[in-house]
């Protein structure tokens, strides 16, 4: 083993104490990799908007993708088919969870780019380049009026939108975080 | 069994300890004093031996049976018990598949029988190739294979997984006349083999700012939910066997997050990585499909726990009684929260109330096995069972439930999610022709 990975180790021992971690003799059959490697899996992203790719994308640009990709299950104009509409006005009245949409319910505007990109289309996932996933995330967030028609998705500009109902949520057990 | 046959047994039982309103029975008498109750009943039924038919061999026991296969599947004559599938053609959304509790015993959910969300098919991944990755807030992103990871030191746990949404068509304002698989089918238990999380992260390193882990895994969705660091370090697995077993496709093959307790949902399968994180992402499924509605257009968020619950599986809705005599009601208890201290039993839709006799062993964040003997004199009856927690938590009733929680206006399609984490009574009404049905009381 070289010094730097004894250094690194006995760092990683000390940080695993500090954070409380019971210490036992392991494997260490770990293959270590760098950031770099991970970079193609690495698609999470936070609210904030750390983890947003470089790209971005308008509303024009996406209601074409939306009619060529995404419009045989959620519609015309993202107003529902097999699935869900994606742009809708609706108020919540009564506890069912049929009624939530992204405007009225949906607490942050990254998590429409995150769910687009990871999951999107439901036939093949990981299809669109980040261009068209912020393209698509303007659409939607324009037919749902919660940006101009003319606004730019990129990773400054998503993480600033407002979403309505962003505080009005109440973590049950705040003592498990 | 006659009526003049009941009155007699009714008078010759009478010494049977009952202990609550309309028959319930000291469950010492089925544990500790087995052979008194054994011997009142006997004395009770009292059958006569003349006139029995003599017994013949079988055709079975005539002939040479079928041959030995290497895996065993059940008899054919057990055909239908079967998990109900909401989406059995795979088209293009989630799958459900219920456990048919009110068919299985004990407290292990049989492999092929634990129930499964997936939303968008099962993968079909190949052990070799597949990857765990732990990155982010890390002293060392690492790497491993399911080989490497079977060289860790294994640990067991006997844990239940529940959906959070288990239970919905409880939230109908009116008893929904559907089975306890299809009200309570998306919950099951078993043991679980895997590798502590905490075990991994020992030596990744954890950087002090990391308070969250993103889970993600190697389905088509790449479905992905945020967990506390706290949750990973007390007694998260990644788990590679289930019931002795390589995990079964459907619930996560090769390997999941495992989270004793935590809803379901939050259990990645397939889990091919781990990004440690300053904040939670508020994925889809954490910050719409997870966040529940309450009657005050609120909503909660990170609920994670399944919370203390209970139901009777036998009998159940659906099931009719054969006469009245000596039965054996008989449930499953758990909590994310611990054990279960105890299990109360009403045959008078809560008038009053009898302790169940608990199955031994009593396992933490595990189902429970409680039985309770009743003696069913024919008429009207209501069975309900409510669980503590060993950290004092009680299952609510459901007016207590509905208080805070709120209803449904009208009943909910049964596989449909309305809302979420119910958990309060359950109540089979029995009726003077022993059949058994839904209702609240």
């Amino acid at each position: 083993m070289s010094m730097r990975k004894h250094i690194v180790l006995a760092a990683s021992l000390l940080l695993a104490a500090t954070a409380g971690v019971s210490l036992a003799e392991t494997p260490h059959l770990g293959k270590p990799l760098d950031e770099a490697a991970i970079a193609n899996w690495d698609i999470s992203i936070l609210p904030d908007g750390t983890g947003l790719p470089k790209g971005s994308g308008t509303s024009a640009q996406g209601a074409q993708i939306f009619a060529e990709k995404c419009s045989a299950c959620h519609g015309d104009n993202a107003k529902g088919g097999v699935a869900g509409a994606l742009a809708e006005e609706r108020k919540i009245s009564g506890i069912s969870a049929s009624q939530k949409t992204i405007k009225n319910f949906w607490p942050y505007a990254t998590t429409v780019f995150d769910f687009i990109r990871r999951a999107m289309p439901f036939n093949m996932p990981r299809s669109l380049n980040d261009d068209e996933v912020y393209a698509l995330t303007a659409y939607i967030l324009a037919e749902n009026k919660l940006i101009g028609a003319n606004d730019t998705m990129n990773a400054e500009t998503l993480p600033k939108v407002k979403m309505p109902n962003r505080d009005n949520f109440i973590i049950r057990f705040p003592d498990r975080i | 069994m006659d009526k003049s046959a009941d009155r007699n047994a009714g008078k010759r039982n009478q010494d049977l300890p009952i202990v609550a309103g309309n028959g319930l029975i000291d469950r010492r008498a089925l544990l500790g004093r087995g052979v008194i109750l054994a011997g009142a009943v006997g004395a009770g039924i009292a059958p006569s031996a003349a006139g029995a038919e003599p017994l013949t061999d079988d055709p079975w026991s005539l002939e040479i049976g079928e041959a030995t296969p290497p895996y065993q599947m059940c008899s054919k004559f057990e055909a239908k018990v079967v998990r109900t599938l909401s989406n059995p053609n795979n088209e293009p959304r989630n799958s459900h598949a219920r456990t048919p509790h009110h068919l299985l015993e004990g407290t292990t959910t049989p492999n092929g029988l634990h129930f499964t969300i997936n939303h968008g098919g099962i993968p079909v991944i190949d052990p070799d190739k597949h990857r765990l990755v732990i990155h982010g807030l890390v002293k060392q992103p690492l790497e491993f294979s399911l080989e490497t990871l079977s060289r860790y030191p294994q640990v067991s746990r006997v844990s239940f997984l529940e959906c959070g949404g288990n239970s919905a068509p409880m939230f109908s304002p009116e008893p929904m006349q559907e089975s306890v698989q299809a009200l309570h089918g998306l919950v099951s238990c078993a043991e679980w083999t895997g590798v502590k999380l905490s075990t991994l992260l020992e030596e990744t390193g954890i950087d002090p700012s990391a308070k969250w882990l993103v889970a993600e895994g190697a389905d088509s969705p790449h479905l992905s939910r945020s967990v506390p660091v706290k949750k990973a370090l007390d007694d998260a697995m990644i788990a590679l066997y289930q019931n002795g077993e390589r995990l079964m496709p459907g619930n996560g093959y090769p390997m999941r997050l495992l989270l004793p307790g935590y809803e379901g949902n939050m259990n990645v399968k397939f889990l091919r990585r781990i990004k440690l994180v300053e904040q939670p992402a508020m994925s889809m499924y954490e910050s719409r499909t997870y966040s529940q509605i309450l009657p005050d257009g609120k909503a909660y968020r990170f609920y994670f726990l399944q919370e203390v619950k209970s139901f009777i599986t036998n009998p159940s809705h659906g099931m009719a009684l054969k006469g009245p005599g000596l039965y054996e009601i008989s449930g499953i208890a758990y909590s994310g929260t611990g054990r279960i201290e105890k299990v109360m039993v009403s045959a008078d839709g809560g008038k009053s109330w009898a302790q169940a006799a608990l199955q031994e062993p009593v396992l933490s964040k595990a189902f429970t096995r409680f039985r309770m003997p009743w003696r069913w004199d024919g008429g009207p009856a209501t069975l309900q069972s409510r669980a503590w927690d060993e950290a004092g938590n009680v299952q609510p009733t459901r007016a207590e439930f509905v208080a805070v929680r709120g209803e449904l206006t009208k009943p909910p399609p049964v596989l449909g999610f309305p809302n979420q984490h119910y958990n309060s009574i359950t109540s089979w009404g029995v009726a003077g022709n022993g059949e058994v049905k839904h209702v609240y009381a």
